[in-house]
């Protein structure tokens, strides 16, 4: 018996996403009385892979083999699953993120492994009962989900679980799966705005609506998030509208996002857009209308023009970080 | 070229969510059911590459006769027939294995699910379909294009995307941007009713997982009201009361 992380390497380096997974695999571990085994695929270096450990890995395994040199479903999961079976671990934790997204029903089938989607708590393991809360109904509610198979899977939100230090001086071993698969899929581009923090991770962001009028605006929101170090967001309309990206769209049919800080500027707060936002720990509002529905969920609220407020906040912002 | 697409009957978005049976079951007395959003643009996805007949799209739906309306919906969106296997969809792996089990010998080129279906939020029935029917998979993609016998798509990865070549037959999973959604004219409507639906019993599956009890997130407080000029103290507040910055 052991859990099994696998952990994400974006180029080389780890997500802060990752030192969350570790932490949480390690508090399963450490509750079963058993090894945490980082795995990870990619070229970073064994002082980067080191790191892992200050988080409680007991050992990690790192890939580097030529066929997973760029990401498929189908080779990822089968390289976790061959690492699972060697390291007979029967809890396996992964990232919701994207790339989780795939990973975690491919594994699911190849383990014959149940699956709790998007875990933003510890499961609970009393009386031989294996039960994981998770977000249902985009927001609403939560669901305690029991898996039922010997092995387990579980893909933690981002930013639903705290970092935990709990050193150890973790072992590194290269690991070679076989990978008895024909690829079907090629990589052909990536692209990355690198110089971003990534919306799904980012602990603060802060996100614009059709309050905003236009995207000629947009340049205040973005100083406010840079002086706030945060990522930036919008509502529907907004993409739809061509204002920004649809990378950028948060809500039920856009990204879904946990931050601890989400500032909604302009942003009426329908149903729609709250589905996406709603489990951030503390939401702050921005809207000339007090009737918008964004203030009945909002932990703070500044009534008015958000033209007027925003360059104001962001120079309260800079005094305050000095 | 013969397309399948997966379909879910869920909640309306405005739905406000209620349980029964001691938080056990989803109350759905009074609840407004629609085509799942997403699954709504892999359905128009799926037509646009059809049109002018370069193809065929069969909608499937794992669900009670309750679903009808959905699946009839997904006909006067453009869906050439439907199929409906008979039983409660118990979990994202019992359907999963539904579907497969009705595809595996069909020879679909193109499955077409949506990322997520709005209820359960799981993301999990086109990768568990691909590994099922041992097909390529790819989740949560932005864009397709037909090239060839493979398709092109982009895929969201944190802080960018991925543009893929993924070879027929393969399994895909929708978001925004793969299409816009159709809206049923008169014509789809009327001619809905009278398209194929098969109904077809369940096969036996194993189902992985089951929710035990659901519960609301803890109110949040009423909210703090501050003034246009109060910026500096919202400011002290994020950082003395909420402290999240
Ligand atoms: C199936 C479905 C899925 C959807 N999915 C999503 C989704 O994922 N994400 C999403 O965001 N929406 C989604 N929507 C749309 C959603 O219903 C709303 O229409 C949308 O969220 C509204 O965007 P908004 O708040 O930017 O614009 P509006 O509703 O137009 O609100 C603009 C707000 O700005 C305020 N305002 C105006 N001027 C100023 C000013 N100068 N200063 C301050 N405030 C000002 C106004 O008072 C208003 O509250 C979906 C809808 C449907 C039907």
């Amino acid at each position: 018996m052991a859990v099994l992380v696998y952990i994400e390497q974006v180029e080389g380096q780890f997500k802060k996403s990752a030192f969350e997974t570790v932490s949480y695999a390690k508090e399963i571990a450490k509750v079963l009385n058993t090894q945490t085994i980082a795995f990870t695929i990619g070229n970073a270096s064994d002082d980067v892979l080191k790191t892992l450990g200050i988080y409680g890995a007991d050992k990690i395994l790192t890939a580097k083999n030529e066929e997973l040199k760029s990401f498929s479903n189908a080779a990822y999961a089968s390289a976790i699953a061959e690492a699972a079976n060697q390291e007979n671990a029967d809890i396996i934790i992964l990232s919701n993120s994207f790339s989780g997204k795939g990973l975690t029903p491919t594994l699911s089938v190849k383990l014959n492994a149940g699956v709790v989607a998007g875990a933003v708590e510890l499961p609970r393991m009393e009386g031989g009962k294996f039960i994981v809360k998770k977000f249902a109904f985009s927001g609403k509610v939560f669901a305690s989900v029991e898996v039922s198979t010997a092995k387990k899977i579980i893909s933690l939100n981002p930013n639903s679980y705290s970092i935990i230090e709990s050193a150890t001086s973790p072992t590194i071993e290269v690991f070679n799966p076989q990978l008895n698969i024909e690829l079907k899929t090629r990589v052909k581009e990536v692209i990355r705005s690198t110089d971003k923090v990534p919306l799904p991770e980012a602990e603060i962001v802060v996100s614009g609506g059709r309050g905003l009028k236009g995207p000629e605006n947009w340049n205040i929101l973005e100083d406010l998030a840079e002086a706030l170090g945060a990522a930036t967001a919008c509502s529907k309309p907004v993409s739809d509208a061509g204002w920004r990206p649809h990378e950028e769209h948060v809500g039920q049919t856009g990204i879904v996002i946990s931050p601890n800080l989400y500032l909604a500027v302009g942003i009426s707060g329908a149903i729609q857009h709250l589905a996406g936002v709603s489990s951030s720990k503390t939401i702050v509002a921005i809207n000339k209308d007090p009737e918008a529905p964004i203030f009945k969920v909002a932990n703070y609220g500044i009534v008015g023009d958000a033209l007027e407020i925003l360059p104001k906040l962001t120079q309260a912002i800079k005094a305050f970080k000095g | 070229m013969k397309l399948l697409v997966c379909i879910s009957n869920v909640p309306d978005t405005t739905t406000k969510v209620t349980f029964t049976d001691n938080n056990t079951q989803f109350n759905t007395a009074g609840v407004q059911f629609i085509l799942n959003p997403y699954d709504e643009i892999a359905l128009s996805k799926a037509i646009e590459l059809t049109e002018g007949g370069k193809g065929t799209v069969t909608v499937i739906h794992v669900g009670e006769a309750s679903s009808e309306p959905t699946i009839r919906k997904a006909l006067a969106i453009g869906a050439d027939d439907a199929v409906r296997i008979n039983t409660y969809p118990h979990d994202a792996f019992f359907v999963a294995s539904q579907i497969a089990d009705y595809a595996r010998d069909k020879n679909f080129d193109l499955i077409l699910t949506g990322r997520e279906s709005i209820d359960y939020n799981n993301a999990l029935v086109a990768g568990m379909l691909g590994e099922l029917l041992s097909l390529p998979s790819v989740s949560i993609i932005k864009k397709l294009k037909i090239d060839g016998t493979a398709i092109e798509v982009e895929r969201e990865i944190e802080g960018g995307k991925e543009i893929i070549t993924v070879d027929l037959p393969a399994v895909a999973g929708c978001s925004e941007g793969v299409a816009e959604a159709k809206i049923p004219n008169m014509r789809g409507i009327m001619s809905a009713r009278t398209k194929p639906l098969e109904i077809i019993e369940a096969t036996a599956s194993e189902k992985l997982t089951h929710v035990v009890e659901y519960t609301n997130p803890a109110p949040r407080g009423a909210v703090t009201l501050l003034s246009a000029g109060e910026t500096e103290k919202l400011v002290e507040l994020l950082h003395t009361e909420a402290k999240v910055i």
